[in-house]
């Protein structure tokens, strides 16, 4: 059991669940609902004893998904529970977790259930219609044409220019995640491939290839989140729950000089300099200092590979390696299953595509699985500690620190 | 040919002075601390430890050297405008201005591939037709390498 120093704030994943990752075409309400009762059905616990709902929303399907958690409340049954609907955007899910976290370390209740489920248009996530010229988001499409792989690309022509990484390097993140992903029956890829074939693939955004970059999915993940005190009551949960040990919900701190999506661009070093840490490593390391532990004491991560290249530098700002170390890390095959600190055992949004507001919380899924020893095929041997990090936009961001 | 009307595209209005001869971007600088905004926002300092909320409007530097920069293979989605018949790959470079230590990114002009670029490379501010209709070129900054032999805005 890994030990944590601040272990008075931690709360009991006594459940999860998810609907499988794909492109089914179906209203996302039901990808939320089924993956809501697998995690209710894995806690134990009857729906009828969640005191409290919280919603991720998706911004693609209509008001239901503004209201996300009364959506799912309504559709499991209204029972009075109280409610909450959160947006952050990539880092929706962990921002509903928050909530829910907070209010049980309150003692305002002791069972909420977390739910995510989103259904994407085919092809590049894109603004809603309309000329709104005052949004970012409207802006960075219309007046540069920069989609979301114009800012992975980016953030990857700079690792190989800081750091001389190589095609080469970057298509290895994906064939390590393709073979993960095969184990996943909840994954929507699940098929082998090779550096060749990821070169081969078409370029989208030079450096990156399409089998590179992130497909966008239909999906849905839920938890069941417990006080401490109600898991040591609870039958269905003898021995030791999965905690929630630290959550990261970190803005950026001036001046961001990492240019984000959706900006177009950074804030000014001209008066205050550069900080200490990029905002993706104040994420992590937001969660590192709640949690007392470190990187060190990691069994598993999950980290959000939107781009093959983005994995890389997530195995810096999680506090794997050094900055310009992670090509090695990847090469010397400590990453992979069976490697010091294996990422992205479930295969990552590489075999998942990225089903926004279900994203962040499927990670805690995977995490979960892992400490508990389920996750068949693809198991970190002896996992007790494990982190998510995420990135949304707009200064949304997210790390998880679980242990068991 | 009747001559068209030139207006910066929709959004980008103030943002650049269309018809200079040597074009700058237009941002603002905080009267109390000095640091600088682009795009121009009517916050208030954004540096968290200045209150101020007066600015001067500003010529930003119109060179600087590419940060990063990378393509677009296929046609990005709307509110994107395609400026021709067909979608033709372009370039895009996020550019250090060293002086406002800002990083401002646009799009290459016509011509310059991802061969012709590199990181650190010195690139100047040129205004050209982010896209046309029937009667209005509606006009947009872009980054030109300053030893290009492509690009004619």
């Amino acid at each position: 059991m890994a030990t944590t120093a601040n272990s008075g704030h931690d709360v009991a994943v006594l459940g999860v669940g998810m609907h499988p990752w794909g492109k089914w075409g179906r209203n996302f309400v039901e990808y939320g609902v089924t993956a809501a009762r697998d995690a209710l059905r894995d806690a134990g616990i009857p729906w009828t004893d969640v005191d409290f709902v919280s919603g991720a929303d998706t911004m693609r399907n209509g008001y239901p998904g503004y209201v996300s958690g009364a959506t799912f409340a309504q559709a499991l049954g209204w029972t009075g529970a109280r409610v909450a609907s959160s947006y952050a955007a990539c880092a929706s899910g962990v921002t509903a977790l928050e909530a829910a976290r907070t209010r049980i370390l309150a003692g305002l209740c002791d069972v909420a259930l977390v739910v995510g489920a989103d259904t994407t248009p085919k092809g590049f996530l894109a603004p809603n219609a309309g000329d709104r010229p005052t949004d970012p988001d409207w802006l960075r499409f219309r007046l540069i044409g920069a989609t979301n792989p114009t800012y992975f690309a980016l953030a990857a022509r700079r690792r190989m220019d800081l750091h001389g990484a190589t095609s080469t390097d970057f298509a290895k993140v994906k064939v390590k995640n393709a073979t993960n992903g095969l184990a996943n029956p909840n994954a929507r890829f699940q098929k082998a491939v090779t550096v060749e074939d990821v070169l081969a693939s078409p370029m989208v955004a030079d450096p990156l290839h399409l089998l590179e970059i992130c497909a966008t999915s239909d999906g849905g993940a839920a938890i069941v989140l417990t006080s401490m005190d109600y898991a040591a009551r609870h039958p269905g949960s003898a021995g030791s729950p999965v905690r929630v040990s630290a959550v990261s919900t970190v803005t950026p701190t001036y001046p961001n000089t990492i240019i984000d999506l959706p900006d177009i661009a950074t804030d000014s070093t001209a008066v205050v300099a550069v900080g200490e840490r990029s905002f993706k490593a104040s994420i992590a390391q937001a969660a590192y200092e709640e949690a007392g532990i470190g990187p060190e004491d990691l069994s598993v991560a999950e980290v959000y590979d939107l781009s093959t290249a983005l994995e890389l530098d997530w195995y810096e700002d999680i506090g794997l390696c050094k900055a310009g170390e992670a090509e090695r890390l990847l090469n010397d095959g400590d990453t992979q299953l069976g490697g010091r600190i294996p990422v992205n055992p479930s295969g990552g949004l590489a075999c998942f595509g990225e089903a926004v507001p279900a994203q962040a919380i499927a990670q805690i899924c995977e995490i979960t699985w892992q400490l508990r020893g389920q996750a068949t095929g693809r198991q970190v041997e002896r996992a007790t500690a494990g982190i998510t990090a995420n990135q949304g936009l707009f200064g949304h961001g997210s790390a998880v620190l679980l242990t068991r | 040919m009747t001559t068209k009307t030139r207006v910066p595209a929709l959004g980008a209005e103030g943002w650049f002075a269309p018809d200079a001869e040597l074009p700058h971007l237009l941002g603002l600088r905080c009267t109390t601390c000095g640091t600088y905004v682009f795009p121009k926002a009517g916050h208030g300092c954004p540096n968290p430890a200045c209150l101020g909320i007066d600015f001067d409007e500003v010529e930003l530097s119109r060179t600087g050297t590419i940060w990063s920069y990378t393509n677009a293979c296929y046609q990005p989605p709307p509110p994107f405008v395609l400026p021709g018949e067909s979608h033709e790959p372009f370039c895009i470079a996020a550019v250090h201005l060293a002086e406002e230590g800002l990083v401002i990114m646009g799009t290459v002009v016509a011509g310059v591939t991802v061969d012709d670029l590199s990181v650190g490379q010195e690139v100047e501010l040129v205004v050209d037709v982010l896209f046309s209709d029937d009667d209005t070129d509606h006009l947009i900054w872009k980054w030109r390498p300053t030893n290009a032999i492509g690009g004619d805005a």
